[in-house]
């Protein structure tokens, strides 16, 4: 029983008799040789990141953040569900009355980007298309403080996010 | 004389210490290019001042030498190293001759050595002892065996590297390497007449000065550094610089003794003005180094690392043979056809 295992799994391919070219070597070698040169005058592959950045698809899950109208107004009714679905408990979201139609506003919503793992549950799960996956990648704080995100900054015009909105859309419809 | 010496010994190094630093951008360039990458592109224009942030970092580098090593030898193996590098350029000849304002100066730096061959044989023979010794004094088990197979492997190619050496001064019948060169200015030059003794040399020079593919010394997966490991700061860069600047000697070596050296075929330099035509050999010599060192690099990032019982086979069963073959062949030729 356990020869017939060993045998099955353990044992390597067996290995192919090598040609008398193949043993000269040398010409091998050649061969190896000048496949590596061919790359010497290939285009490369190498992006000169802080100059030259990397536009990102609309699927891509960068830092999320808030949808604003074009009245300024933020999207997010503050249900709480992005809060209560963060696998990470980055989100934090404080409610509040207001005039406007929505009835409910969050006076204080707090995204903690060190907790932060881009997985896009919030997106995923807001009822109103409120919060949403942005391009941003470039993330760097120099403090513990600067890196948990208020409205000030997770507020974004609704034309800024249009890629990502309609992406959304398609993948719902689909 | 002594004056003219010491001027020429203080040229030659500054070139090649600037020329090893450059050799480190180069080869990284090479590497990036090869693999479909760009290289260092950031310190000056292109990169071109990467070698000097280089050498200063390394300069600041703490230097630290462990309790278990062997102080005095510790020291010493670098020094060794080095000092052997840059030793056998004492006898290339990096151009014929040069007119300055009225004086004929050679271009070596004892350009009247006629045991030319037997001391670069000497020499590079004395360059294991710095990578052994540094091994042994490291008290580390990695660098010990990157030590241990140093010194197998230098003794079993330098044998190849005799042979395949024994044949050119078979055909110009001469240790002096101006007079090696000039037969090969009469006779056509020693890769097309003896074109196994070229092969033979070339490979177990890359074994020589611990290049890809045969770098076992230092093998990086399986020995961390090989005898380099237990090195910091400016004892490891003077390793680092020897390795290049054996490259260095290695390719003068091997263009003064197989590709002519400052010898260009169908160009008559004795017409010319006695300086430029100095100086164009000069450049003709540097011309051939670049395009072995850069063999040298494109071979490193193209082929892989053999393993250590591959080596000793391939050493001792097939270019040992290959290299008693070629002596004969290389007599047989002597005899008939030149």
């Amino acid at each position: 029983m356990s020869l017939k295992y060993r045998s099955k799994y353990n044992n390597p391919k067996p290995k192919r008799k090598l040609t008398l070219w193949e043993r000269v070597y040398l010409p091998e070698i050649a061969r190896g040789m000048f496949t590596s040169i061919k790359h010497l005058f290939r285009p490369k592959f190498v992006r000169q990141y802080p100059e030259e950045k990397w536009d990102a698809p609309s699927s891509f899950r960068g830092r999320p953040v808030l949808v604003m109208e074009e009245n300024g107004a933020e999207r997010c009714v503050a249900c709480g569900l992005c809060s209560r679905v963060c696998p990470p408990l980055a989100i934090e979201v404080q409610a509040s009355e207001t005039e406007l139609l929505k009835e409910r506003y969050p006076v204080r919503f707090e995204i903690n980007m060190l907790r932060c793992i881009f997985c896009g549950f919030c997106e995923e799960v807001c009822p109103e298309e409120a919060i949403v996956m942005s391009k941003d990648y470039e993330l760097t704080f120099r403090k513990y403080v600067d890196a948990i995100y208020g409205k000030d900054k997770l507020l974004t015009p609704k034309k800024d996010l249009k890629d990502r909105l309609e992406f959304l859309r398609q993948l719902r419809n689909s | 004389m002594i004056v003219e010496a010491l001027i020429k010994i203080a040229i030659v190094l500054l070139v090649v210490l600037t020329a090893v630093s450059y050799m480190v951008l180069l080869e990284r360039w090479i590497s990036a290019w090869l693999q479909d990458r760009i290289g260092p592109n950031r310190v000056g224009p292109f990169g071109l001042l990467q070698p000097l942030a280089d050498v200063l970092k390394l300069l600041l580098k703490e230097d630290i030498v462990p309790k278990a090593s062997e102080h005095w030898y510790f020291w010493l193996a670098p020094v060794i190293s080095i000092t052997v590098a840059f030793s056998v350029l004492a006898i290339i000849p990096f151009g014929a001759s040069i007119v300055l304002f009225g004086t004929s100066y050679t271009m070596a730096i004892a350009s009247n050595i006629n045991i030319g061959v037997l001391y670069i044989i000497a020499m590079t023979s004395v360059g294991v002892y710095g990578i052994t010794l540094a091994g042994w004094s490291s008290g580390s088990k990695y660098s010990l065996l990157g030590g241990l197979r140093s010194s197998a492997q230098m003794i079993s190619y330098e044998l190849t590297l005799g042979l395949g050496l024994l044949s050119v001064i078979m055909l110009s019948g001469t240790l002096d390497l101006n007079a090696i060169i000039h037969s090969q200015i009469n006779g056509g030059w020693n890769i097309l007449r003896a074109p196994l003794g070229f092969l033979l040399f070339l490979i177990s020079s890359f074994a020589e000065t611990n290049r890809q593919p045969f770098d076992l010394p230092e093998a990086e997966p399986e020995l961390v550094g090989g005898y380099h490991t237990e090195y910091s700061s400016m004892k490891w860069a003077l390793f680092f610089l020897a390795e290049y600047a054996n490259m260095i000697t290695a390719s003068a070596v091997m263009s003064v003794l197989f590709l002519g050296g400052w010898h260009i075929p169908f160009l008559d330099v004795s017409t010319m003005n006695p300086t430029v035509a100095g100086l164009v050999g000069v450049g003709a010599m540097a011309l051939k180094m670049f395009g072995f060192i850069f063999f040298f690099m494109w071979v490193r990032w193209s082929i892989p690392r053999f393993r250590y019982d591959q080596l000793m086979d391939l050493g001792w069963k097939v270019l040992l043979p290959l290299g008693l073959l070629n002596i004969i062949l290389t007599a047989l030729e002597k005899t008939y056809l030149l």
